[in-house]
Order: structure tokens, then sequence, then C-alpha cells
């Protein structure tokens, strides 16, 4: 199918999705599950990561300014930097568009597949709305506390490797990510997370929603989602950066 | 009553149903017959409306379906029951939440009616003591009754059903077929069974339709099937070694 014919067809799906619910009831129960299945169970996953990120990246910064000429508290600034600019909301978008996004595009795409999702219809269900939306509100609104996590623990990463490797100590690193600070960035950096949330959820919602055929297909379009979430967030990531800091 | 008019469909160029003309009778059980990709899911879901014929009317005891607002058709919604053919129980609810879901939607009912009549249902059609479970967690055959369950939920007026004994051992699907036809009777609905099983053709066939890539190809009853001239359907109904055998019997 042609691009223009699906960037149609995944704006009419958008429509659908935020068109007037049936029963707000309904929708809150299943937003509830959504925060708990795509949210909350991602902390793990992002901690383990932001660890290990705020680490290699103090420690290469550490090698890269071995020079007399540069001040000692510039690895943990560097390291605060890059973190709160980029590895918190673009690298932990891309982790969560692979464990997110290949979930939401298989779950929508075997109730497809099986039928289910006519059987909403036939009930005079807007399944589009009822199955997609509170994975939208979920994952927009509980990205930014992941994002936040990530700098929080992604910097104190940074700080045990330093402080254990000895390339940097205690308070050289503390004085490094105070120098300087410019509290805009996190405003910057969740502004792009929430956005990088929406664009996971509605383009994997949208390959498994349009899944036709068995369990074959529905792979297809978890791979899909997967790797086409990851190019628009690198996409937008550019965008969003000359809109957002220049 | 349910008249069928004119009826065509494509899919991205590929026409899948050509002008079919078919009335399906209320208090029985119309069967639509024909091999694996005939299009007979495809008719039945465009006369539900979960695809939008490209071509002609589908009228509900002389309401032009198709031509509904959004809001009309789910209010005729309410009086359809459907039957798809894996069940597509909703994985994530259990068997009781299943069958309450369609009381969700369209009633006002109090928790406790809709769970009265949920059991009321799962009784009619003997699941006792699986409230509880999870779809994956009870047989093929379980689940296709939890599903006409469901269908019922409501009292529906029309009911469809996609190869309902398909993945069933013959014992089993002739319970199911059974108990397909035992409610048509009991609710007077119009019932419209999509097979390719002739099991289901002798059991339940008030009225078939023979549809062969798209078209409808002959149409009567269970009775009248064996007499037919017709190549297609003759090579439909005896496509099994059993039937040839049972024919070649009879013939001698
Ligand atoms: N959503 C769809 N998109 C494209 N082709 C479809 C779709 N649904 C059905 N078809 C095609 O229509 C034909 C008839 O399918 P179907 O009605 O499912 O056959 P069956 O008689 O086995 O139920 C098949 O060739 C199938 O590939
Ligand atoms: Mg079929």
């Amino acid at each position: 199918m042609s691009l223009f014919n699906q960037v149609g067809k995944y704006f009419l799906l958008l429509f659908r999705v935020f068109s007037k619910p049936e029963k707000m009831k309904i929708y809150y129960r299943e937003t509830i599950k959504e925060f708990e299945k795509l949210g909350l169970n991602s902390i793990g996953i992002i901690a383990i990561i932001s660890v290990f990120m705020g680490a290699v990246i103090t420690i290469q910064t550490a090698y890269n300014t071995e020079n007399p000429m540069l001040p000692t508290y510039l690895i943990g600034l560097a390291a605060r930097d890059s973190i709160l600019l980029e590895f918190s909301s673009t690298i932990v978008a891309l982790i969560l568009a692979g464990k997110i996004g290949s979930n939401i595009a298989s779950e929508i795409g075997t109730m497809r597949v099986t039928e289910q999702i006519d059987a909403l219809e036939i009930m005079g269900v807007n399944s589009a709305s009822y199955l997609i939306l509170p994975k939208i509100i979920a994952t927009v609104l509980f990205s930014p506390f992941l994002c936040l996590m990530s700098m929080i623990v992604g910097i104190f990463g940074g700080w045990v490797a330093g402080v254990s490797t000895g390339v940097t100590t205690t308070q050289d690193y503390i004085y490094g990510i105070q120098y300087a600070f410019i509290p805009y960035y996190i405003v910057y950096a969740l502004i792009k997370m929430a956005i990088f949330a929406f664009l996971i959820t509605s383009i994997s919602a949208y390959h498994g929603y349009y899944s036709y055929g068995g369990s074959l297909e529905v792979g297809k379009s978890s791979t899909k989602a997967v790797v086409r979430s990851s190019i628009f967030i690198l996409l937008f990531n550019v965008i969003l950066t000359q809109l957002l800091l220049s | 009553m349910i008249e069928v008019k004119k009826v065509s469909k494509s899919f991205n160029d590929i026409q899948v149903l050509k002008d079919i003309n078919v009335l399906f009778e209320k208090g029985k059980t119309n069967l639509i017959i024909g091999q694996s990709g005939s299009g007979k899911t495809v008719l039945l879901k465009s006369i539900i409306g979960l695809y939008d014929a490209d071509y002609g009317d589908i009228i509900f005891d002389g309401i032009v379906f198709n031509k509904l607002e959004f809001n009309e058709k789910k209010e005729m919604r309410k009086q359809i029951g459907m039957l798809f053919q894996g069940g597509a129980l909703f994985d994530s609810s259990t068997v009781e939440e299943n069958v309450m879901y369609p009381l969700d939607m369209f009633t006002k009912m109090s928790s406790s009616e809709k769970r009265d009549r949920a059991n009321e249902c799962l009784k009619r059609v003997n699941i006792i003591n699986a409230n509880k479970l999870y779809p994956s967690e009870i047989s093929g055959g379980m689940q296709k009754r939890v599903a006409i369950a469901r269908a019922i939920a409501l009292n529906p007026k029309y009911l469809f059903c996609d190869e309902p004994n398909s993945g069933l051992d013959p014992q089993t699907a002739i319970l199911i077929d059974d108990l397909i036809k035992e409610l048509t009777i009991e609710y007077n609905m119009t019932t419209i069974v999509n097979t390719h099983d002739m099991n289901s053709v002798m059991e339940i066939g008030d009225k078939v339709m023979f549809i062969y890539k798209g078209e409808k190809w002959w149409e009567g009853t269970k009775d009248e099937i064996f007499d037919t001239e017709n190549a297609e359907l003759n090579n439909f109904i005896f496509a099994s070694k059993l039937s040839q055998k049972i024919r070649d019997l009879k013939n001698k």
C-alpha cells in the first residue's frame, strides 16, 4: 500500500480514537489497567538501562577529557547534559518502542485476527477508541515520569561508576552536575518524551488494528510497529530539538 | 426475515461477492454453504455491517440496514447476536464477564441483574461452574457454547453463526448445531449459519444457499439438495469418499 494511503488510514484511525466515548466508566477502568501494564511494568527495565547508561557516559566522558587544561567538574556536567538532553528521552523512548510497541501491536493484532474486534463492533463499541485511547492516555501521562526517573537513576549511575573507577570524586561530580544547570532542559526532555510516547502507542496500535490473516501477520505487524516507531522517534527528535531548543 | 439484494463486495479490486440475492426466513436456520474462501464470511459480515457492501441493500424485516444512521444501526445491533468462527471471546475477561459484556454495553441493568441474566444464558447452553474461568482455560466446544451464550444475552431477533462447529469433533459439532436450531425456534429468530459441513446441512438445514466463488450458485432445502443436477454443488456434497460410497450404495 502506498505511503499516502497509509498516512491517510493512520489519521482516519486517530480520528476514530478521539471521537466521543460511549461509556466513560469502562474507559476509566481500561485506562487504569493500561497504566499498570504499559507504565508501571516498564519501570524495572528503564531503571536498569539508565544506571548503566549513566555509568558508561561518565566513564567515557572522563577518558575523553583527560586533559589538565580541562576542569575536573566537567565530567559531571557533560554526563548530566547528555542524560538530560538526549539519553533519558530518546534512548528511553527507543527502548519503550521495543517493549510496549510490540506488546500493543501484538495484543491488538491478535484481537483483530481472532475477530474480537469484530465482536466489539457488533456490540456497538467504537473498538478503535475503546482499545487505543486508554493506551495513549496511559503512556503519554506516564512516560514523563519514566523519563524523570531515568534522569535521576542515570545521574546516580554515573556517580557510582565515576567514583568507584576513580575517574572523578564525589565532590567534583556533585559540583559538575549543578554547574550552569538549565532547568528548561528537563522540560524539553519531558515534552519530547510525551510526544514519543504518543508516536509509539499510536503507530503500534495502527499496525495491530489493521492486521489481517493469522499469527504470522500479527508477528509481522509487531515487527513493523517497532521499526516504524523507532524511525519516527528519531525523525521527531530532530524536529523537536530544532523547535524547542533553537 | 432478512433480504439480501444485489450485494457485491470487493477487496483491493478483487471481487469477493458478486450480485448476491437471497432471502433468509424467520424461525428457521438458514445455511450458507460453500468451500473455504468462497466468500461465506464476507457475506455474513456484509449483512451485519462489519463490512460495507460496495453495492446492494440488506433489509432486516423491512428496515434497510445499510442505509441507517450510525445511531440507528447501533440500536438495530442490540437485536443481532453473532457467533464468530473462533468464538472471539475476550481473552482478558472471564466466562461470566464475557456474557455480561453486551449487557454492560447496551442495558442499564444493575450488576446483579446482569449476573443473573448471564447465568441464565450460560445455563441454557449447559455451562455450569465455569463462570470464573478464562477462555484459555476451557475446551473449544465450551468456548463455542459460551460464545453462543454471549450472542443470545440480549434476546436477539437475528442470530449469525460463522462455522459454528469448525475445529470440533463430530459429536460436539452436532450438539452445537442442535443447540443453534433449538434456540432459533425458542426465540423465533432469523438464524443464518455459515458452514462447509454436510453433517450440519442434514442436521439443521431448513433452507440452504450454496455459494461458489462469490456467486449464489444454488438454493433449496436439505431434502432437495441430493437431487440437484448442479455440477459444482455435487462436487461439494460428494467431496468425501464416505459420501461417495453412500451415494453409490444408494444408486445400486
Ligand atoms: N479483509 C479482507 N481483505 C482482503 N481480502 C479479504 C478480506 N476478507 C476476506 N478476503 C478474501 O475474500 C475471499 C473470501 O473469504 P471468506 O469470506 O473469508 O471465505 P470463507 O467462505 O472461507 O468464509 C478470500 O479470498 C479472502 O482472501
Ligand atoms: Mg469463513
